[in-house]
């Protein structure tokens, strides 16, 4: 058991820091959730690209470094102790991407990734419903077949970043004959411009259209835009859903350099004569330092051949309370400041608000862990 | 002993609630947010008909109190509507004045806070440095750590509050000196109390509002073919949170007969503590929708964490509790 990176990780490790050092924006790009911020966190993305650090895991075909899950999670560490922008590509990269590495034909994959990687195309998720979060099997929507491909109908809602997104990812009911939910589903892509959809953003807490709601009416999708076999989309969906609560989502990285900035703001403000503060801030040091060597033990399995199964679980209950504990310490730090919105800890914190409900509630991955990793009794559901 | 509200005191609880149902003050909430003060003000005065704000306010200045147990009782309904605006600063003004004892100083303030034909902000030693809605007020008071008394002329510097319909500015720091001195500092110990209990009393309400909003949605949000207030997650979560509230409440109720420092800050701590844990409650249990400013929710959501901070944080109040 050791923790030591080779001379080439460590090699790899300084080619990132050099070029993030001189490439992060010096001043932090406008929020990702405006137009603005939308251009420039894409602009971003395709100077990322132009070295190839947009998605250093991806294989070099595609535009990626063929970097394994060590060096990528270097290069998180790297990227956001750099401070570099939040990744407006970021449902593309660590949700659909993964689905087409294991699901996809390779004229898909050629076609669908290299845009992806340079932010030329920005994809956003179209699972959820009005009707279906959490039982997300109970979905609607309808793709009915046509010639060449399928016309999608129905309403999807909460879909991120698709106010200025270019296309999107979901799952339709292709069957409504099926016996079970779950059966009978479709998974494809779909155009945002495309004639007969409607896209109504939707005000976030903080009022930005961080989300949005989608209505299809006839939307007309080709064969070569399904992903996999029709009828089989439930199956593909979830094996992507362990990405998304797992690792890619939240790197350890992203929590290293959150605790750091907390610790310097211990430093500057923090009152030694408050003990309980301090406590808190130590927590969230040991709390991402906890999530990093996790990470890395699960890291180590995975390159073993492991697969990353309902321990996923484990990790989004994990991050997501860490981000609220973490951000709560900052404020509580902050005293009356906290009240500012245009403090650099209060729009994170109001997203952090939303981490136990997305990628899967909670709620839903404690009975997950429960029945799955503790073999306990399936509840009424 | 007799430790519950009157019959009288219950009565006038009942009637800002009713009055304050039948507003639309959510719409009055979403406008003063966008700088339109109209119709927070309309609601403002059919409030101050009821003698809300003369509570505050000795009779001798034609007001009706100093009445503490009827003003943290009208506050929780204040809270529990999301009534927006300087309430708190208001009050905590004609008592800043009060206490101070300057009959000239009185006489020129304290009637138009007691009709509610004025409405002030204030900023004190030991409060937030930023001065709530300075901007849609008549008076605008700030004691220095100095112990000055001073009134400005204008709002100062506006700031944006995580909760837009909180608009905080930075005070000027000229303005007409009105007094000095350690009665002032003293005047403002007391003042800074009474918003302290008067805060507690908005959390409180607006936990209430949170829980029996989230309770509503449980019952009748349904996924898997059930409503998700079977699930005992979702019911323990919902449990909790009247826990927390009902505990907070005879703090509150306390804190309010004796007004002393000690239970002041523990009914501020508990309320402000159970208000924000029933905000982030409410919003997980709804879900996306929570997450949204579309939903009504979100005026209390929003209010909860800069009401739990506001006239002193849980960590200050805990330092007064064991002060002594
Ligand atoms: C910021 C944000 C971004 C999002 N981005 C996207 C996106 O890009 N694409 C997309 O498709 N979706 C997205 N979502 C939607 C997200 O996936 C859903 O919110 C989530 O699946 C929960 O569904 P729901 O909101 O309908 O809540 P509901 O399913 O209605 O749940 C409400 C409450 O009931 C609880 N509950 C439900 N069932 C059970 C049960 N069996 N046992 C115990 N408790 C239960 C839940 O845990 C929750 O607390 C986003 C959501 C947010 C907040």
């Amino acid at each position: 058991m050791n923790l030591d990176h080779s001379p080439e990780v460590e090699a790899f490790r300084a080619e990132a820091r050099d070029w993030l050092r001189s490439h992060v924006p010096a001043r932090p790009l406008p929020s990702l959730e405006t137009e603005e911020g939308f251009a420039a966190h894409r602009a971003w993305e395709a100077l990322l690209h132009g070295d190839r650090w947009s998605a250093v895991s991806w294989p070099e075909e595609y535009g990626g470094r063929g970097a394994d899950i060590e060096r990528w999670l270097v290069f998180e560490e790297e990227y956001w102790a750099a401070g570099a922008p939040g990744r407006v590509s970021q449902n593309g990269i660590s949700l659909l991407a993964p689905t087409l590495f294991d699901h996809a034909t390779p004229e898909q994959r050629a076609r669908v990734l290299p845009s992806m990687a340079s932010g030329e195309v920005v994809w956003a998720q179209a699972w959820s419903e009005p009707e279906s979060g959490s039982d997300l099997a109970s979905l609607s929507s309808r793709a009915v077949r046509t010639e060449g491909g399928w016309l999608l109908h129905g309403q999807k809602t909460w879909s991120s970043r698709a106010a200025f997104a270019d296309r999107a990812f979901g799952i339709f009911r292709t069957d409504p004959a099926a016996p079970k939910p779950h059966q009978g589903l479709t998974y494809l892509m779909f155009d945002l411009r495309a004639p007969g959809v409607t896209v109504r953003p939707i005000g976030r807490l903080d009022g930005k259209p961080a989300f949005a709601e989608l209505f299809l009416d006839g939307v007309f999708v080709p064969d070569e835009d399904v992903i996999g076999e029709p009828g089989q989309g439930w199956r593909i969906a979830m094996s992507t859903t362990g990405n998304e609560r797992g690792l890619t989502l939240r790197s350890p990285g992203r929590f290293l350099a959150a605790a750091d900035r907390l610790t310097r703001l211990w430093r500057e403000r923090g009152d030694p004569a408050d003990t309980a503060l301090r406590d808190r801030v130590a927590d969230a040091v040991v709390g991402a330092r906890a999530y990093e060597l996790f990470t890395w033990a699960g890291a180590s399995r995975f390159g073993e051949g492991g697969r990353i199964g309902a321990e996923s679980s484990l990790n989004k209950v994990f991050w997501s309370q860490y981000d609220i504990a973490l951000h709560e310490t900052a404020l509580d730090l902050l005293g009356p400041d906290a009240e500012l919105a245009s403090g650099a800890w209060a729009e994170p914190w109001l997203f952090s608000l939303a981490g136990p409900i997305y990628a899967g509630t909670n709620e839903i991955q404690r009975d997950i862990i429960a029945e799955r990793l503790l073999g306990l009794p399936k509840g009424r559901r | 002993m007799r430790f519950l509200p009157t019959g009288e005191q219950c009565d006038y609880a009942r009637t800002l609630r009713s009055l304050l149902g039948a507003a639309a003050v959510p719409a009055a909430v979403r406008a003063w947010a966008a700088g339109e003060h109209g119709p927070g003000r309309a609601l403002w005065s059919s409030l101050a008909g009821t003698g809300l704000f003369a509570l505050a306010v000795p009779e001798a200045y034609e007001g009706l109190g100093p009445l503490p147990v009827e003003l943290a009782l009208g506050f929780v309904e204040l809270g529990r509507a999301g009534v927006p605006g300087p309430v708190v600063e208001t009050a905590a003004a004609a008592v800043l004045l009060a206490a101070l004892g300057d009959e000239a100083l009185s006489k020129r303030f304290l009637p138009g806070l007691a009709s509610g034909g004025a409405s002030a902000t204030v900023t004190l030693p030991g409060g937030s440095p930023y001065a709530l809605d300075a901007d849609a007020v008549t008076h605008r008071f700030t004691v220095t750590e100095a112990g000055e008394l001073r009134l400005a002329a204008g709002p100062g510097d506006p700031l944006s509050s995580t909760d837009p319909a909180r608009r905080l500015y930075r005070p000027p720091a000229d303005g007409e000196l009105l007094a000095a001195g350690p009665e002032v500092a003293a005047a403002a110990g007391t003042a800074l109390r009474w918003a302290r209990l008067l805060t507690a009393a908005q959390c409180l309400g607006v936990g209430e509002a949170l829980l029996a909003r989230t309770v509503e949605y449980a019952k009748q949000r349904t996924q898997f073919g059930t409503p998700i207030g079977g699930f005992q997650a979702v019911k323990h979560r919902l449990a909790d949170t009247l826990l927390a509230l009902e505990f907070a409440r005879p703090l509150l109720w306390a804190a309010a007969l004796s007004l002393s420092p000690r239970d002041v800050a523990a009914a501020k701590l508990t309320a402000g503590e159970a208000a924000y844990a029933a905000a982030l409650t409410a919003l997980q249990l709804h879900g996306a929708v929570g997450y949204t400013e579309e939903l009504d929710l979100s005026l209390w959501l929003r209010k909860a964490r800069p009401l739990r901070d506001a006239w002193g944080t849980p960590s200050r109040c805990r330092a007064e509790v064991v002060a002594g």
